[in-house]
């Protein structure tokens, strides 16, 4: 097995072009346990922890530029204020440990269904900066995870940052567990408001092949806002109107039956999640009007 | 609070009902303890186990021939390596300690190699090439009862049935009411994996250090796989990082032997965490169908219960858990008619033995669930449906045992109904660490009931059913730089509970000396019997304090000589006195002899089951209630324990710090069973075998646990006491299950109770 | 390959193979036992170190990762023998049985405190949530954290 240590960006991208096979590491949380338990055997495991380029964020034009190598612990201390919908879901990931070792960019590149800094990225259409010695592109998050644990990464390309625009509304994020802490989702979800577009952004984690966006069902909601004008009167959301757009999230979900939970289960916990989640954030942009 | 009075004597700095400090408590503290697993000595190499990917298969052919040439690699071991006995096995050897022919379950080791890195024995077993032939595996206890079931072992696939007739078979009563249950597979966790070091001692044998529950059955049965007198394997009891009874049966023992014996090199062994789900025994799943008659005041009439255990692939300890449940199948009550049929079976799945509770824990959560459903049944309270049928000393047990003093179930139930109970407040807008879901943040207090609910249960404390239970220890008294220092050594396996210290407390107050060591435990000494059953601090306590008492003795003897004949005499403070009065310093008494005394005490004789299941099986009963209170979001079926409270007749404490450890622990791992803690198995498949998908409770999950503590005296027990260790984890389960019923209304007829239970969706079967 | 680490304010150097953990170097090519083994993936805390002064589960970190920087054991926390006011508060509090979590948890506490010096209950149990303790069901573990609170705050 070969250990590279590129120390900038330019030397980690001309490595990676150099060693397509070889297996990105940053905070560990995945790849170790891949090759402490003899999962994996990687020609050549590439470290990124000391590329400064992919551990820092930025902000311009209330938009963030946050480098796939900031931290959970980071994203709750540092960008809590910005993404606070993203630092909820950073709290829930396992420890102290875990969170300061584990990376945003870790989630993109594992794309596991059930990674947590997924559901948040979705409800704020993301985009994901992706990098070659060919180039940088952008991807939005949607496309960039194409399936459980694929993702649209080519062999010479590394996950170098994430785009997204600072919240402007309330945010929140909910994740079912057996236990009080120390859980990966059994299912979860996201959600954004966005008052400035009119928008309310959802996305279930855990309840499908990847992180699911439930367009009818934000649909929905944008629409029971909409006619009743209450991104303006901040009234309250009507109760029938919740419910719908929890059983319609619900609708979207695409769970399975597993070790962590059955699909029915997973499917009721999303609509109830959800329901709970919009009324929280909608709570949350009715209290901000004084 | 009662107490045997031993005799009189000024109490002892650091003796016995003190929360001494543990001996080991600073290398533990400073990481300097050594555990097996940090074992290390030069030159040493590193074995592996290759372990069947198949719950079920005939085995045509293990080629090694591609690994043997492997750089780094110096042994690869199968069954025809095996120098003496084949199979192994505390209670039926009938595991082999390699498969040949046939493997049983997933996991099952097959071949060994010894390499110079960890790494290099992973690639060298990978090279080693089985032919398989998979079978059907047999994957529950009701199909391994079916006459065309495959037998997956020569003797059948019953394992054990115990059955208990008690009183009229045919008794009706005014009011009945059934149910069926079922507990699932759970796991001791203990943090520590299975570990060891075998260092060829230059003779032809070997000596070995592991982490163990009891070094001298392991010795036995080492030593005749290899072939070995027993004194040709000396075994050395390393840091045990918790047991809970995964550490009773053998795992790499034998197999490090073997590797280090083949190689003539000192061979450690350490399992990961996944193969320490292979590697040892979990508690038994069990289905448990109950009818409960009763008057229309409560009074119980009969019970009649049909249980059934899945023993896995291997006997383990079933046959004592068989028997066990059988005996406890009707919970601390009076019963005057009971048909209890208690079977184990063997199946494809991972062989089950000893947990804490021990087939108590299955059957408590069962009859605890009658006794509510008969409570709400008439209309009567949890708690006084449970008093009005307590049993109490002088009664028969339904397996025909006089119900011996103390049993103070209902002195417990009363003290925790009397404890109070924790406030109830406003869910809405609490911080989320005290809400169900916890930082996941999936209630802010919507949807969040609360429950109350009560359980009382008992277990044996002992080896039971004519087991000749007993343990040895040497006590020496010498002067040691002026000071008079006592040693103990015993073969008793300290695993976290704390018996070093409770050793060190019972000699200090027998010998009255200050300094006392535990020596390490090993086999240059008799057998202490197994730290299980809670029966260290009383059987190896015996035998350290009768030891104490024989060595005393010889002091007086020494004073006499010395002082001439004196009335009275006692050590107290590092003097021998006489009616209160000093005679000399104990180290002028001893000058330069060491006086040692070894002891082998046995604990009264138990008897087996007569054929309808009757019989003085038990030693000794300890009992313990507890009312837990839980809060749940009935709508995501998410669970948060707000509070156990409990109250356990202990006869004497020896150490309430300790005490109160083993109280707090124990329920944490009842409250794991109740919620989170299940191998999951399918088709003889372990699905979940890793911290992250076995779920054991952590800081977040444990609620602040009130004790309340009984000191009813045991007269045949040393100081009186009782163990401690096993009943905080029996009662606690069912408490906690029915809160969730008082908050849900829900059966909950299985555990661990999933979030899909509590939500009333259809799970699949 | 060759690894240096700057190991409880020591140079250490070792021969490793690619693959080996942090954990393991520490353990197996240093001799620094302290920090344990229990489940290789981070999920229980007992391999807790600093690393750069962050706390890390040392199994989570391939050891090359490490390569020149600073780490910290339990082994490191006691003072010329002296041992520090969270191992004293541990011992006292009954913290410890089967001590296999335990040099995990001082250090988890240790990071805490350092965080955070008069944490509430709910902050510390957040804070070793990351920690399992199968013996003591975290009853003294928590008593142990207050009285060490108590005794390194202001």
């Amino acid at each position: 097995m070969e250990f590279l240590q590129p120390a900038d960006l330019r030397e980690v991208l001309e490595t990676k072009a150099a060693h397509p096979e070889a297996v990105p590491i940053f905070g560990g949380t995945d790849v170790m346990v891949d090759l402490n338990f003899d999962r994996e055997r990687p020609g050549a495991v590439l470290d990124l922890t000391r590329v400064p380029e992919i551990r820092e964020w930025s902000r311009k034009d209330r938009r963030l530029r946050v480098g796939a190598g900031v931290t959970y612990t980071r994203a709750i201390t540092e960008l809590g204020g910005l993404l606070p919908g993203l630092a909820m879901a950073s709290r829930t990931v396992g420890s102290p440990q875990i969170r300061n070792r584990g990376t945003i960019g870790g989630n993109l590149g594992s794309a596991s269904p059930a990674g947590d800094a997924l559901p948040p990225l979705y409800a704020s259409d993301a985009g994901i900066e992706v990098a070659s010695v060919r180039g940088v592109r952008m991807v939005p998050v949607e496309e960039f995870i194409t399936g459980p644990r694929t993702n649209a990464l080519r062999p010479d390309e590394l996950i170098t940052a994430f785009m997204i625009p600072e919240a402007r509304g309330p945010q929140q994020y909910a994740k079912i567990g057996p236990r009080n802490a120390m859980v990966i989702a059994v299912c979860s979800l996201g959600l954004a408001l966005h008052p400035e577009s009119r928008a309310v952004g959802a996305c279930i984690g855990s309840a499908g092949p990847t992180p699911i966006r439930p367009h009818e069902a934000e649909g929905f909601i944008e629409g029971v806002i909409e006619e009743h004008g209450l991104w303006e009167s901040r009234s309250e959301i009507p109760a029938s109107a919740l419910e719908r757009f929890g059983a319609l999230v619900a609708e979207a979900a695409k769970p399975i039956d597993d070790v962590r939970g059955t699909a029915s289960y997973r499917r009721h916990a999303v609509g109830v999640l959800a329901r709970r989640t919009l009324t929280w954030a909608w709570d949350e942009y009715r209290r901000d009007a004084g | 609070m009662t107490q045997a009075p031993i005799r009189e004597r000024a109490v002892t700095p650091d003796g016995i009902g003190e929360s001494v400090g543990r001996p080991d408590g600073v290398p533990k503290v400073k990481g300097e303890f050594e555990y097996s697993s940090d074992l290390h000595v030069d030159g040493m190499l590193w074995g592996a186990t290759l372990r069947s990917p198949h719950p079920h298969a005939s085995i045509h052919s293990i080629d090694t021939s591609e690994t043997g040439t492997m750089t780094g690699v110096f042994a690869v071991l199968t069954h025809e390596d095996v120098p003496g006995r084949k199979v192994y096995g505390m209670e039926i050897p009938d595991q082999p300690v390699l498969a040949w022919e046939k493997v049983r379950y997933q996991g099952e080791a097959v071949a060994l190699v010894a390499a110079d890195h960890p790494e290099t024995a992973r690639r060298a077993l990978e090279k080693i090439r089985v032919d398989y032939e998979v079978l059907d595996p047999v994957t529950d206890a009701e199909a391994a009862m079916a006459e065309d079931a495959p037998r997956l072992h020569l003797s059948g696939n019953v394992l054990r049935r115990v059955d208990v007739g008690h009183g009229d078979p045919g008794a009706t009563a005014e009011v009945v009411v059934e149910g069926e249950y079922e507990v699932g597979m759970q796991d001791q966790a203990f943090l520590g994996p299975e570990s060891g070091l075998a260092i060829p001692h230059g003779e032809g044998g070997v000596d070995l250090y592991i982490s163990t529950q009891w070094l001298h059955v392991d010795q036995d049965q080492v030593a005749e796989s290899l072939g070995l007198p027993p004194e040709m394997v000396r075994l050395t009891l390393s840091g045990v990082g918790g047991a809970f009874g995964g550490r009773e049966d053998l795992s790499m023992q034998i197999h490090a032997c073997m590797l280090a014996l083949h190689t003539s090199r000192p061979v450690k062994m350490v399992y990961g965490r996944e193969e320490s789900f292979y590697g040892h025994v979990h508690r038994h799943p069990a289905k448990m169908r109950y009818e409960h008659g009763a008057t229309r005041d409560g009074q119980l009439v009969y019970v009649r219960a049909n249980l059934l255990f899945d023993g896995g692939a291997y006997a383990s300890s079933s046959n004592a858990v068989c028997l066990n449940a059988a005996t406890f199948a009707c919970g601390p009550y009076d019963v005057p008619n009971a048909q209890i049929e208690s079977h184990m079976l063997y199946t494809n799945n991972p062989p089950c033995g000893a947990m804490r509770g021990f087939g108590a824990v299955q059957v408590c959560f069962a009859h605890e669930a009658q006794m509510d459903k008969l409570a709400e049944k008439l209309g009567m309270d949890s708690v006084e449906i449970r008093m009005k049928n307590a049993i109490e000393p002088g009664m028969k047990f339904p397996f025909g045992q006089e119900v011996p003093y103390p049993a103070p179930v209902r002195e417990i139930l009363e003290r925790v109904r009397a404890m109070p109970l924790p406030q109830e407040r406003e869910s809405m807008g609490r911080d989320l660490r005290e809400l169900p879901g916890g930082v996941s943040n999936t209630t802010h207090g919507e949807g969040v009931r609360r429950g109350v609910g009560y359980a009382v249960g008992f277990k044996n404390i002992g080896f039971s059913a004519g087991f000749d239970d007993y343990s040895t220890a040497r006590v020496s008294l010498s002067v040691e730089d002026g000071k008079p220092v006592a040693r103990v050594l015993t073969a008793a396996a300290e695993v976290g509970q704390g018996l070093v210290m409770v050793q060190a407390q019972i000699a200090r107050t027998e010998l009255g000396v200050e300094n006392v060591v535990v020596e390490t435990a090993d086999t240059r000494i008799g057998s202490a019997g197994s730290t299980s059953a809670s029966r260290q601090t009383y059987v190896t306590g015996a035998a350290v304090k009768e030891a104490c008492e024989k060595v005393r003795e010889r002091v007086f003897d020494l004073a006499r000589e010395e002082f001439g004949e004196s009335d009275g005499l006692a050590i107290e403070d590092g003097n021998v006195v006489s009616d209160g009065l000093v005679v000399a310093p104990l180290a002028e008494v001893l000058g330069d002899a060491e006086i040692s005394e070894t002891v082998e005490f046995h604990h009264r004789a138990t008897h087996p089951l007569d054929e309808n299941g009757q019989g003085d099986a038990h030693l000794q009963f300890a009992f313990a209630a507890h009312r837990a209170v839980v809060e749940v979001d009935t709508e995501l079926g998410l669970a948060r324990v707000v509070e156990v409270a409990t109250a356990q007749d202990v006869g004497k404490i020896i150490n309430p710090l300790a005490l109160e450890g083993q109280i707090e622990g124990g329920i944490a791992q009842g409250l794991g069973l109740a919620l989170m803690e299940e191998i999951q198995i399918d088709d003889g498949r372990i699905q979940n075998a890793s911290f992250t998908d076995y779920l054991i409770p952590t800081i977040l999950d444990m609620p602040p646990v009130k004790i309340e503590i009984l000191e009813l005296a045991d007269p045949e027990a040393p100081y009186g006491l009782k163990g401690v260790g096993e009943p905080p984890t029996i009662a606690s389960t069912p408490a906690i299950v029915a809160a969730l019923r008082d908050a849900t209304d829900r059966d909950l007829a299985r555990i661990p109770v999933r979030p899909e239970h509590i939500v009333g969706l259809e799970v699949k079967p | 390959m060759k690894l240096r680490l700057l190991v409880n304010g020591e140079p250490r150097e070792a021969d490793i193979w690619e693959g080996e953990s942090l954990l393991y170097v520490l353990r197996e090519r240093m001799g620094l036992f302290g920090s344990k083994n229990a489940c290789e993936q981070g999920e229980c805390g007992s391999c807790s170190v600093y690393l750069g002064g962050t706390l890390v589960c040392a199994c989570l970190v391939l050891a090359g990762q490490a390569g020149g920087s600073e780490v910290v054991t339990v082994e490191g926390l006691s003072e010329q023998g002296r041992m520090h006011p969270v191992q004293e508060a541990f011992l006292e509090a009954g913290a410890v049985q089967c001590g296999f979590c335990t040099p995990g948890l001082i250090m988890a506490t240790h990071d805490l405190l350092a965080r955070n010096p008069g944490p509430t209950e709910a902050e510390v149990r957040e804070a070793l949530a990351g920690n399992l303790c199968r013996c003591t069901g975290y009853e003294k573990i928590l008593a142990a954290v207050q009285t060490a609170a108590e005794r390194t705050g202001t």
